[in-house]
């Protein structure tokens, strides 16, 4: 029966210390291509959503790291565009990534990128809207945000250590901040913007994307130091992650 | 939406890869058309769909599938077919192709393309899963040969029968890769003229070329399908020699791993065009005779 032979062979595939399946003819060693295929093709497919934790660890660490993954969180889906978003939890309690703690949040910040480079398109709104508004309108606001929309917060500054290893890069991780970083990571049109928020900017941008209208956003910050609303919100709009003003 | 015709311009065509969208459409069209693995496609919106919306105004395309496991035991995946079918509403491709192999178990998925033993039961199945296939999608898809490494001791028939078979009860055309027939042949120890004297050419509605590597175990006889260098020479003989017997063919280039400039493409594609162009004389000249 092809459904048991088929079983065999899914089972071998992933195990390499099981026997390769029975009712195979001639030279059975050639079923490790299958298996150097299965595992090339999902270091490959992670390599490409993370490269930078790949630049991090070198590629010999992330094809193990990748392997390791792949056996306890396989693809359950042809559309692999959609594997890789367990990565960053795997890598917490991965123990030989442990000196780098700050890579399962590189991971996490890909992911973002990811997610936001294949969400769903929208055309981002300019301040101009709210021009014409009395004050007692604008508190009422709620905003809506771009469907690319991801914040993350980090004890690492892994957005800069993502930024110095981009291509186009001017910046390197001589000059790297201390401590966390507040990340936005938004795609308005083609490009992926990544962007390290402060602190009240950060928490702005959370608020307004949970649907909080905007009086209530203010009231709720008001009393975080230094923080400039109109600058908190024009930075929203200026990087194109308002899409509707209701 | 689309702009460009949905039939094929005869003529040789490129999988399309994100590296070159920008030289695609910056610069003259030097490719006639292209094909995507609709998985690529499967998101919801950015910079893949936004390119392929714009190439797909200029260009007709293929939805070449890798994901559907036709071969495999298992039903198929509905929401994989629903997703596959919004692209075939969207993108309205003049082909639409899959793999006779299988690739999922038990919602596991391998990303790659296994090989299955050809028998009556498998043959059932296979032309089930073609059968529902086209009535999902709306349309006759092409089934494509696989590369393979393995046989199984299950086999009670040859592959070109077993595809001819299929074909014969779904209606579906073929997509012969020479590419893979040569690798297939070579690790079998067969010989791929003889395979490709068998192979039914009327049912062909495309054909594949790409690169293979030898195995770096140092198995001599091992060829490994890789997509990743320019069609090998004995593929352009085994090519030439099939276009000379079917005349112009669809013919398309694939290069998935290591992908090059985009000018190495256009060279690979110049020379499959410069084939087709002998063999469309040559058919000119038989009806002016």
């Amino acid at each position: 029966m092809w459904h048991d032979t088929a079983g065999q062979f899914a089972r071998s595939l992933i195990d390499p210390c099981r026997a390769v399946p029975d009712g195979l003819t001639g030279d059975s060693a050639r079923f490790n291509v299958y298996r150097n295929n299965v595992a090339v093709g999902l270091r490959d497919i992670l390599g490409e959503t993370f490269p930078v934790v790949r630049d991090l660890v070198g590629d010999e660490f992330f094809s193990a790291m990748a392997r390791a993954f792949g056996q306890v969180s396989p693809p359950r889906s042809p559309v692999l565009i959609e594997y890789g978003g367990g990565f960053a939890d795997f890598i917490d309690g991965f123990e030989p990534a442990r000196p780098l703690p700050y890579l399962a949040d590189v991971a996490r910040l890909e992911w973002a990128w990811h997610e936001s480079y294949h969400a769903a398109d929208a055309e981002p709104m300019s301040i101009d809207v709210l021009t014409d508004r009395n004050p007692s309108d604008i508190e009422n606001l709620h905003f809506q945000v771009h469907p690319s929309l991801r914040l993350m917060r980090s004890d690492w500054p892994v957005a800069s250590i993502w930024q110095a290893h981009q291509a186009d890069t001017t910046s390197d991780l001589s000059s790297l901040p201390k401590g966390g970083e507040q990340i936005m990571v938004v795609r308005p049109y083609l490009s992926v913007e990544v962007r390290s928020l402060e602190p009240a900017a950060f928490e702005f941008a959370e608020r307004v994307a949970s649907g909080a209208p905007l009086g209530r956003v203010l009231e709720d910050l008001g009393d975080h130091p230094e923080w400039d609303a109109s600058a908190c919100l024009g930075a929203l709009f200026d990087v194109g992650a308002v899409c509707r003003v209701v | 939406m689309t702009t460009a015709g949905r039939h094929m311009t005869s003529g040789c065509g490129a999988g399309l890869k994100p590296a070159h969208y920008r030289d695609i459409l910056q610069g003259e069209p030097a490719v006639g058309w292209f094909e995507v693995h609709p998985e690529n496609y499967m998101g919801a919106g950015g910079p893949p769909h936004a390119y392929l919306t714009e190439i797909r105004q200029r260009h007709a395309l293929s939805l070449h599938g890798v994901g559907l496991s036709i071969g495999g035991p298992d039903p198929l995946d509905r929401a994989h077919l629903d997703r596959f079918k919004t692209l075939v509403d969207r993108y309205e491709p003049a082909l639409v192709s899959e793999h006779l192999a299988w690739s999922t178990h038990q919602g596991q998925y391998f990303n790659d393309l296994l090989a299955l033993p050809y028998s009556q039961e498998t043959l059932n199945l296979v032309s089930d899963h073609v059968d529902q296939v086209q009535e999902h999608l709306g349309q006759r898809i092409l089934l494509e040969n696989p590369s393979t490494y393995v046989r199984f001791k299950d086999s009670t028939m040859d592959e070109v029968s077993f595809l001819k078979d299929v074909a014969g009860r779904t209606g579906c055309g073929l997509l012969l890769d020479i590419n893979n027939v040569f690798v297939s042949c070579t690790n079998q120890g067969e010989s791929p003229e003889s395979y490709l004297d068998g192979f039914p050419f009327d049912l062909v509605g495309e054909v594949h070329l790409a690169g293979h590597a030898a195995d770096e175990g140092g198995d001599q006889r091992l060829l490994i399908d890789t997509h990743d260098r320019p069609v090998s020479d004995p593929v352009w003989a085994l090519y030439r020699r099939v276009i000379g017997q079917t005349g112009v063919l669809p013919t398309l280039i694939e290069w998935d791993s290591d992908i090059p400039e985009w000018q190495v493409l256009v060279g690979e594609v110049a020379r499959a065009d410069s084939i087709l162009a002998a063999a469309s004389s040559d058919e000119g000249a038989r009806h002016v005779a």
